[in-house]
């Protein structure tokens, strides 16, 4: 398995750490240049000693493997992907510059609603979603922020350039991957680590409880902060213990949280009630209080809701946020973010068709074989049509759901997402993958260095969701020097 | 600290407790099963008595055989006594209380729950039954061990050694109640049996050893039932115990008064208690009462610090 760049081939396709077959990449040519020089046995050993590091750390993810719904632990590639800073300050700048667009916009929407009588957005677009919750409007969260923490999906096409694809504005997950696949590849390659400026990424937890403590109702030195989460049998109930221990926060239930008749939020301690300030909360909108939404919700706590209206306990992200990253809104970020930042977005959309409109449903229902089909809101890659690799059955399926129901579906090109060295069995291949990085947002702005790298492990595949094959890689913001 | 996680490392210790302590039971009666002779009386169906669910036992088990018996003690999982249930259930509370305890407890409690699943599908426990039952003890007291060691002794732990110790109390009258049966066998003289049957209760309580070198005198019924009751230093007994939960109580968690109260008036009753004149006869009937008032204090315990009053207006 010597890695050989002269006969590692991306195609057609835009390769993160080679240029042309032989030339890595200015940013990479460091670690190009070390991992040749590593004998096939070498580098065996460096992937078990991650795989024995993860298997150590498994016991973590792997635990729920016998109930259902239950996430196993990804496949972890020991290259990892490198992005030189001087680009990635750029994307820093333009996911600042989203998160601040769509947190006046979700702002606006409960308010004024300025960008629809101005016309930007359409008024049906607005009242037909299902995102857009009644029970907020008027609403008035600190600093006017809504989503205080958001992962946007960012990938790279042929040509190179790097696209928003979507944006998670409810709850999104994955960055403990993120934090854990640093960990590993410091114990796998600390000599890069030492030669090599690479900006760390650890100190997530440290920004996510300065950001929540910003958004506390009562000026303290201490707030009481808790992590909220569904309970052990969801996905990422790892990542919610992991994020409260880190932070040192309380990791509660609905069940462990009530609402007094002073509309404050309190849990139930052995000392008894003790007041909290903010809920960092991983369950969704519909299930947080059944006072307010789903009457049958269990996740929740009645009286929730007012207790947020109120002002006594601050709700991250905000109920209602999700609004934002409606797939149809999705297309219009781009307007939102000269409406009200009057700038060019820095990180462009992937171009996309809104089947709402009529001449562009016309031409999404001509090329569904060279479209993806997105429903308005769904996550992880649910209900969605890949239109090259679809059957005609599926296209068709697809065209009676898009005619029938058009305000819920927009297209877009498939793209040929860049690809990184992976190993792949006893080679290294050229696989595609994307990038999540996180945004935080009060007062101020925080973003990851680099994010959580997902790879679509499978040749020629393009789905990176780990329920799918995907697997994941550390993700390196490499400080050349220079400019 | 949390009411519902409070409660969930009171559970994961009483279950854990549980688990050992069954484990205890059903390794020493095999073996006094193979050593008494037949027909003195005592059979497998006393092993379901102590458990205290002989209605379950009866609807779910057509005769009391030794392999029924087993059976229901190890691996039934519709019952909270069996091991494999009792561990299942540890391991559910530990797994959601996981970022107070130590990493390595859930990992060898969920190590010793797959190693017991895996040996109870199959039939050789019966074969094995003596090294598989040791191996459940050793691992249970590895991991009160590893407990005791590696967490901070705050509330958290606190609870841990609450729950343990009811737990263990519990148990311990359980197996004093097995003492209390009565043998009969034509030609062997009554004292010899019934000395017999006492060095079994206390060797399923690891207490023979200590007996010894606390009593110094040979085994005698009245005197090991003292033992287990009254004993301040044997771990085991039950005395003990209730001296360690009322340490528990006093001097680290709030709010304890109520729940002190009804520890201090168990010590009393225990203290008070006459060996030799329970021995004579009401042994079983104190025992019962004993253990109705583990439960008011379990009650009194949950009322205190882990269903707050709020919950139930809400």
């Amino acid at each position: 398995m010597e890695i050989e760049w002269t006969t590692y081939d991306p195609g057609e396709f835009y390769d993160e750490m080679i240029s042309s077959p032989g030339n890595p990449r200015r940013a990479a040519r460091a670690i190009a240049g070390y991992l040749q020089k590593l004998s096939a046995r070498q580098l065996g050993r460096r992937q078990n000693a991650a795989d024995l590091a993860i298997a150590e750390m498994g016991v973590t993810f792997t635990v729920y493997s016998e109930g259902a719904n239950i996430d196993r632990t990804w496949p972890f590639d020991i290259i990892p992907r490198i992005i030189p800073l001087r680009e990635w300050s750029r994307i820093e700048e333009g996911l600042e510059q989203r998160m601040t667009a769509l947190n006046m916009f979700i702002h606006d929407l409960y308010h004024e609603q300025k960008v629809i009588t101005d016309g930007i957005v359409p008024k049906k677009l607005i009242s037909g979603s299902k995102s857009f919750l009644p029970q907020c409007i008027d609403a008035s969260p600190r600093f006017n922020v809504w989503a205080h923490i958001c992962g946007s999906d960012l990938v790279r096409d042929r040509d190179g350039t790097l696209y928003v694809l979507e944006d998670n504005l409810r709850v999104p997950s994955g960055v403990s991957y993120m934090i854990e696949n640093r960990s590993i590849t410091k114990r796998v390659f600390p000599e890069l680590f030492r030669k090599h400026r690479i900006l760390p990424v650890d100190d997530y937890p440290a920004h996510l409880f300065d950001m929540l403590a910003s958004l506390s109702p009562r000026p303290l030195d201490y707030p009481e902060i808790v992590v909220m989460t569904p309970g052990i049998y969801n996905s990422a109930y790892f990542e919610h213990a992991y994020l409260a221990q880190q932070m040192g926060a309380e990791l509660v239930e609905g069940g462990d949280l009530v609402v007094d008749d002073d509309d404050c939020v309190y849990m139930k301690t052995i000392d008894g009630l003790q007041r909290v300030d903010v809920i960092y909360r991983r369950v969704n909108d519909e299930f947080l209080d059944p006072e307010a939404f789903r009457e049958d919700s269990t996740l929740g706590v009645r009286g929730l809701m007012r207790a947020w209206r109120a002002g006594n306990v601050a709700l991250a992200n905000a109920p209602g946020a999700g609004v934002a990253d409606d797939k149809v809104i999705y297309t219009y970020v781009p307007d939102i973010i000269k409406y009200y930042l009057d700038q060019d977005p820095i990180i462009p959309n992937v171009p996309s068709w809104r089947c709402a409109d009529k001449a562009q449903r016309e031409y999404v229902l001509a090329n569904l074989d060279q479209l993806v089909v997105k429903p308005a809101n769904e996550s992880g890659g649910y209900g969605m049509l890949v239109g090259p690799h679809a059957s005609a059955v599926e296209r068709g399926k697809f065209a009676n759901l898009i005619k029938r129901n058009p305000r819920n579906y927009i297209a877009q090109p498939t793209l040929g997402l860049s690809t990184a060295p992976t190993i792949c069995g006893q080679h290294v291949e050229p696989r595609h993958l994307d990038l999540r990085p996180f945004i935080l947002q009060s007062d101020r702005t925080y973003v990851t260095a680099g994010g959580l790298t997902r790879v679509a492990l499978r040749k020629g595949s393009l789905v990176v969701n780990s329920s799918q094959g995907g697997g994941s890689k550390d993700t390196w913001i490499v400080d050349t020097g220079g400019n | 600290m949390l009411s519902r996680v409070a409660e969930r490392l009171y559970w994961m210790a009483r279950y854990l407790e549980r688990a050992e302590n069954t484990a205890r039971l059903v390794k020493v009666f095999s073996s006094m099963m193979l050593d008494l002779p037949n027909g003195v009386g005592l059979n497998w169906r006393q092993l379901v008595d102590v458990s205290g669910a002989h209605e379950y036992f009866d609807r779910n088990y057509r005769s009391s055989g030794e392999r029924n018996v087993i059976k229901y003690m190890l691996s039934d999982t519709n019952t909270h006594g069996s091991v494999i249930s009792s561990l299942a259930m540890a391991r559910e509370n530990i797994r959601t209380t996981r970022d107070l305890v130590p990493s390595e407890g859930w990992e060898h409690v969920n190590e010793l729950y797959l190693f017991a699943r895996k040996k109870l599908t199959g039939k050789t426990y019966l074969k094995d039954r003596h090294e598989f039952l040791s191996e459940i003890v050793m691992r249970c007291q590895q991991i009160t061990g590893l407990l005791a060691g590696t967490m901070s002794h705050g509330p958290a732990y606190q609870f841990v050694r609450v729950g343990r110790n009811l737990e263990r109390a519990d148990m311990t009258t359980r197996m004093i109640d097995v003492g209390s049966a009565t043998l009969i066998v034509p030609g062997v003289e009554l004292e010899r049996l019934e000395n017999r049957l006492w060095t079994y209760v206390l060797r399923s309580l690891s207490a023979h050893q200590m007996y010894r070198q606390y009593v110094r005198r040979r085994i005698q019924p009245d005197q090991v039932l003292a033992f287990l009751l009254q004993n301040m230093v044997f771990p085991r007994a039950v005395a003990h115990t209730l001296g360690e939960i009322a340490t528990c109580f006093e001097d680290h968690l709030p709010h304890s008064e109520e729940p002190l109260r009804a520890v201090l008036r168990l010590q009393r009753l225990v203290a008070e208690a006459d060996a030799e004149k329970l021995h004579a006869g009401g042994l079983h009937d104190f025992i019962d009462l004993l253990q109705l008032e583990f439960g008011n204090l379990h009650q009194l315990i949950s009322g205190t610090w882990f269903s707050l009053e709020l919950d139930e207006a809400v």
